[in-house]
């Protein structure tokens, strides 16, 4: 149980900390300077609640019998946020894609927001009480992350030619990375079962309603559900990951055990 | 202001910071239309849960008096003490007025 | 006009100035005053924005999940802080656009300290500790400053960026007190940002022709060489708080004039950055028009997308 747990939790919060990553890399080199403050206030909330979400985890294994780390105390955010191998990372890959440009960018949010906005909704339901207070305090910031790439999105479909243009090909690139977002195994099925996740065919029923209706807003065409990428919950990630944990890593690495 | 057709309007940004206070002018920005504005106004001037309430209005439609009028507006305001109510004298032990 | 009623519109303004009241947009000013006023607050927004890059390609590198979150904060600020202070320009009648042309341009200035590197994670120490550190000085007499809009500007500024000195001072104390390798990185970051910061003051009082008329109009209220003694007097003190060494063997107590005598400060390579030569000119300037030049679709898109919707909205 507590192994399923913390696995779920880790999941979580891997998704939330990557996208964080990723957004982090826009600040000061937004479009415009609106949107450079805009964007980093999500990347402080994805980051935010990865945090909430790491310190738990970690609280989770420590309680394990199977914690490897159980005599060293549980790990700590930053345990688990620097000291893991890129096999060991649960994102989805959908969230360790490359910026790109503006539209990718915005496309790859709302992909995911329209995914995590339900999902927090329904985790504030959990059995497990420290799960529903951390989606709580999501569903606030969730429901604004949506609101802003909805919003963006429609703008880009109904904009220029240009945008337009960018927007669709955004879409039709990144959708082979939605199929990961609603995936089952054994864990999730435990977890499910046992109140604490939600079923997961009802948060893509929430998210495919969303994307026809923002979708339509925008004149963008919803790509068909064609192959769909996976791996990511595994550890098996693009090679984009490495590059994203060297850089995120680095100096934690090259002083072990030290105060920051 | 610059002529490029592509360049977002300047707002002006009023926040109530507290539920019955005034909206208070806090500064500018730029947006590409209302809806816009209220969301950067949120993400700029509310960073340290200073709102509650946000107004924006196109800075072209804000109308405002003149410095040189100054003197004919607001001086004449002066010699009128009996607006205030320290102006009057009220009889010793009179209470609540 | 003619040139006797200048002279009374200039003897009312400076009257105005004498008298502590803040000129006001609408406000007859003289136009070097405009000028000036222009031209530094520009210089101060651009500052604000080219400020984040160096501290800003650290983000992804933070050493910790906290680190991470206050850096991103921080930066965040800047931003804000460049937009506070684009529309205390704009208020006199230059647009954000103008102004931000310029810049993209290399016609207009922005403070040449971040023209250095940031080199280790120390060094988002030192920025916040020492740059925020003497910017702060320059802020908080900004504050008083006679252009209300500005003023106004400063004081949203100076009360947001009170946490910025401290978090940089603090990532310093933790280093110092870290391992003998992460001391060495903060007395190396103290080492490169330290004459540096102490140029942000600006030239000398003798060597700073403008500062007497911008004193006259309380644009500025305390001479450059004032402002960075004082930062010394300050500093100084801090440094040995935790245990770092100020790298300016002239650097003593003066029980006399009750300051510390330091060093001179080497005008060649303030001079060498001021004309373009700095570590990193060429890079701020290229990050800043790539991300402006790969902008233009999105705020074009915006606008179209605008004017769309007020047209149906007109239709409905």
């Amino acid at each position: 149980m507590s192994n399923a747990l913390f696995t779920y939790t880790l999941r979580l919060a891997d998704d939330l900390l990557i996208l964080s990553q990723r957004l982090g890399e826009w600040c000061g080199h937004g479009p415009v300077l609106e949107e450079d403050i805009a964007l980093t206030n999500r990347a402080l909330d994805h980051l935010g609640e990865a945090r909430n979400l790491l310190t738990y985890a970690g609280q989770v294994e420590g309680k394990g019998p199977a914690s490897a780390k159980a005599t060293a105390g549980p790990r700590s955010e930053d345990d688990l946020a620097y000291l893991r191998l890129e096999r060991q990372f649960t994102n989805v890959k959908l969230v360790e894609q490359p910026n790109g440009d503006y539209a990718h960018t915005i496309v790859r949010s709302f992909l995911f927001d329209a995914y995590h906005l339900p999902l927090m909704q329904a985790l504030t339901k959990s059995s497990d009480a420290q799960l529903a207070a951390i989606a709580g305090k999501s569903v606030k910031e969730a429901t604004y992350h949506l609101r802003h790439s909805s919003e963006w999105l429609i703008r880009f479909g109904d904009g220029t030619e240009e945008s337009h243009q960018r927007a669709q090909a955004a879409l039709d690139n990144l959708w082979t990375y939605t199929g990961e977002l609603f995936e089952s195994d054994a864990v999730l099925e435990e977890m499910t079962k046992a109140g604490i996740a939600p079923d997961i065919a009802a948060i893509r029923e929430a998210w495919s309603k969303t994307m026809d209706q923002v979708l339509s807003e925008a004149t963008l065409k919803r790509p068909a559900d064609a192959f769909m990428m996976t791996g990511g919950r595994k550890g098996l990630h693009s090679e984009h990951m490495g590059f994203i944990l060297a850089e995120m890593q680095h100096v934690t690495r090259a002083f072990p055990g030290v105060e920051w | 202001m610059s002529d490029n057709p592509n360049n977002w309007p300047l707002w002006e940004v009023f926040i109530q910071s507290k539920r019955g206070l005034d909206h208070k002018h806090v500064g500018s920005l730029h947006a590409a239309d209302a809806e816009m504005a209220i969301e950067n106004a949120r993400d700029v001037y509310t960073r340290r849960q200073e709102g509650n309430s946000i107004w924006v209005v196109k800075a072209e439609h804000i109308h405002a008096s003149r410095p040189e009028d100054a003197e004919s507006f607001y001086d004449p305001a002066d010699d009128k003490v009996y607006r205030h109510p320290t102006f009057y004298t009220m009889p010793e032990g009179a209470k609540y007025i | 006009m003619s040139m006797t009623d200048v002279k009374n519109l200039e003897e009312l303004f400076q009257a105005k100035i004498d008298a502590e009241l803040k000129i006001e947009p609408k406000d007859w000013m003289p136009d070097a005053y405009r000028r000036t006023l222009v031209r530094q607050i520009s210089q101060h927004a651009h500052s604000e924005v080219v400020g984040m890059l160096p501290e800003g390609n650290w983000i992804t590198r933070a050493p910790s999940l906290k680190r991470k979150a206050i850096l991103l904060a921080k930066v965040q600020d800047e931003a804000g802080h460049g937009l506070y202070l684009y529309s205390a320009v704009e208020t006199m009648g230059t647009s954000r656009e103008q102004t931000i042309d310029d810049l993209l341009s290399g016609k207009a200035k922005y403070s040449s300290i971040f023209n250095y590197p940031t080199l280790t994670w120390a060094d988002i120490g030192a920025i916040g500790w020492l740059v925020d550190g003497a910017a702060i000085m320059n802020q908080v007499m900004l504050c008083r400053t006679s252009y209300g809009p500005y003023a106004r500007a400063m004081v949203r500024i100076c009360k947001e960026e009170s946490f910025h000195q401290r978090q940089g001072y603090e990532i310093m104390a933790v280093l110092a007190k870290g391992s003998p390798a992460q001391k060495e990185m903060a007395q190396d970051a103290l080492n490169r940002w330290w004459w540096p910061s102490l140029m942000m003051f600006g030239p000398t009082d003798a060597n700073s022709p403008h500062s007497a008329q911008s004193m006259k109009w309380k644009i500025k209220r305390q001479s450059n060489d004032e402002l960075r003694q004082t930062f010394i007097d300050r500093t100084v003190q801090q440094a040995e708080v935790i245990g770092l060494t100020i790298p300016d063997p002239d650097l003593k107590w003066n029980a006399e004039t009750k300051h510390y005598d330091w060093g001179t400060i080497d005008w060649t390579e303030f001079n060498n950055v001021v004309a373009g030569n700095g570590p990193c000119n060429k890079e701020r300037l290229a990050a800043r028009n790539k991300a402006h030049n790969n902008g233009a679709w999105v705020r074009e898109a915006a606008v179209a997308y605008a004017a769309k919707k007020a047209k149906r909205k007109q239709a409905a």
